[in-house]
């Protein structure tokens, strides 16, 4: 993280000197009119790097608690890996609803969304930190939160599995648009006969430098052969996987369903490649390692499950920040009791920018960080 | 075909494009439990026949899901029907009756 060289200050910018002066003002009127320092609202804003839904989350429980909340998101819109998303798991809740509560939420007056703004510097002064965003604006606020998140795995990075190469090999994304509109089809434009999961793509990988596992796409595809065989009950759906890790409440429930009353077939095995055949279906090969037999099977659609990886603005900031954690990830004070803190007073982490995680996680862990901030600011 | 003095091996990978799902989905329907088996091996730890020679449950029941059907017949007379395999599988899989279905299925697709 750089030091502050010469200052980025507008007239409409708080001097460093100036954030924690108003902080201390802020506390001292509150006593004089006896209220508790916990009932005024802040006079700073807090900076959140990030809005989905780990940031909206934490912006949300701040505004509640009368801090001031600056939202820089990136893209266009606010919460768009999840909006991308059809069903959920473990419920099967509609993913589009959830964002739009969420987003709904935003719309508070102790709130500023700034959307299509990239934070492309973060400067750390005495007592505050000065975020530089993408139009040269300069912002200076007492306490940030990065949470800017993950981004999938590119499949084109395990070439011998055809992606972007053959039009019957799909990554687990493409397969969630296909079933929210109800068009799950071949290459061809006709209903599949078959459809293959292959599990672990980008992730306990080590031939794309990703020992970690993403820990979501076992119970993801899991969820979408459910969705599948009750979009297309004819369809065969197999899923190939290295070990499944259906690890949270009512997952190796909803595995079970997907074994008995949808026939989906499990099989344990990772697909080594896969090639066209002359009818534009994908041919791939595998072991079935339960077996010790190789085998090879002939699929109209092959699904990557992709995985999780730190997003380019993680690894940016990360590394502007000296947090890079393993992967591009960024790196939390301790996993435990300060998982929210960075090694940097006032400087905060929630989300995907450290490690893999599920929606509910991610809400959870903005939730948690926003804590951490009110507790740091109201000290 | 020119005789070269050689011969080529059969390929030992499955190929699956052969096999008919439908005699997989006929036991299933009769064995409903077991769809949910997960593999674990518990039957052909505990089994009695399989301590005193190459019988191996979990083999025999995960070739027919491929639809190898080959010396599976054979295979599966070795088998008492003592039913521990039953008792021990954490899905709840009727092991004893599948192998009943399993040999019957075999015996009337030859």
């Amino acid at each position: 993280m750089k030091e502050r060289e010469k200052p980025v200050h507008g007239d409409d910018n708080p001097k460093p000197r100036e954030v924690k002066r108003r902080l201390k003002a802020t506390k001292r009127i509150s006593r004089r009119k006896r209220l508790e320092f916990e009932e005024v609202e802040l006079p700073l804003q807090v900076a959140i790097i990030g809005g989905g839904v780990a940031g909206m989350e934490a912006a949300s429980v701040l505004a509640e608690h009368r801090c001031p909340v600056i939202l820089f998101e990136a893209r266009p819109e606010l919460g768009v890996n999840v909006k991308n998303k059809y069903k959920i798991f473990p419920d099967f809740s509609d993913a589009g609803r959830l964002v739009e509560t969420m987003t709904k939420a935003m719309d508070h007056p102790l709130i500023t969304v700034n959307k299509d703004t990239e934070i492309i510097e973060i400067i750390r002064e005495p007592d505050a930190y000065t975020l530089l965003d993408n139009k040269g604006v300069p912002h200076t606020v007492p306490a940030v939160l990065l949470a800017s998140g993950y981004e999938p795995f590119d499949a084109k990075r395990k070439e011998e599995l055809g992606f972007g190469i053959y039009e019957g090999v799909i990554n687990s994304l493409q397969l969630e648009d296909m079933l929210r509109e109800h068009k799950v089809l071949n290459s061809l434009g006709e209903d599949p006969r078959r459809i293959v999961f292959l599990q672990c793509v980008g992730s306990r990988d080590e031939k794309v430098g990703n020992h970690y596992c993403s820990k979501i796409c076992c119970i993801t595809a899991v969820k979408q052969a459910i969705e599948v065989k009750r979009q297309l009950p004819d369809t065969e759906v197999y899923v190939f996987y290295m070990d499944l890790r259906l690890w949270g409440q009512g997952y190796e429930e909803l595995y079970r369903e997907a074994q008995e009353q949808y026939n989906v077939r499990f099989v344990r095995g990772r697909i080594s490649e896969a090639a066209s055949t002359f009818d534009g279906r994908v041919q791939i090969k595998s072991e079935d390692t339960l077996l010790g037999q190789p085998l090879k099977m002939v699929t109209d659609l092959l699904v990557l499950m992709i995985g999780m990886e730190a997003s380019p603005g993680t690894r940016k900031l990360g590394k502007t920040c000296g947090l890079e954690g393993p992967y591009g990830f960024v790196r939390s004070k301790s996993p435990h009791l300060e998982d929210n803190l960075s090694d940097k007073p006032g400087f905060f982490l929630a989300g995907t920018c450290k490690r893999p995680m599920h929606i509910a996680e991610a809400v959870n862990d903005g939730r948690a960080a926003a804590l951490e901030i009110i507790k740091y600011l109201r000290k | 075909m020119a005789d070269f003095g050689f011969s080529i091996s059969k390929p030992q990978s499955i190929d699956t494009n052969d096999m008919d799902v439908g005699r997989l989905q006929a036991l299933e329907a009769k064995v409903p439990s077991f769809k949910r088996c997960i593999n674990c091996g518990a039957c052909t730890a505990t089994c009695s026949a399989g301590q005193f020679g190459s019988f191996n449950i979990r083999r025999i029941h995960n070739l027919y899901r491929w639809d190898q059907r080959k010396g599976l017949e054979k295979e599966l007379q070795q088998c008492m029907l003592c039913g521990k395999c039953t008792l021990v599988c954490p899905r709840g899989v009727n092991l004893r009756y599948l192998i009943i279905r399993l040999r019957k299925a075999l015996a009337d697709n030859k």
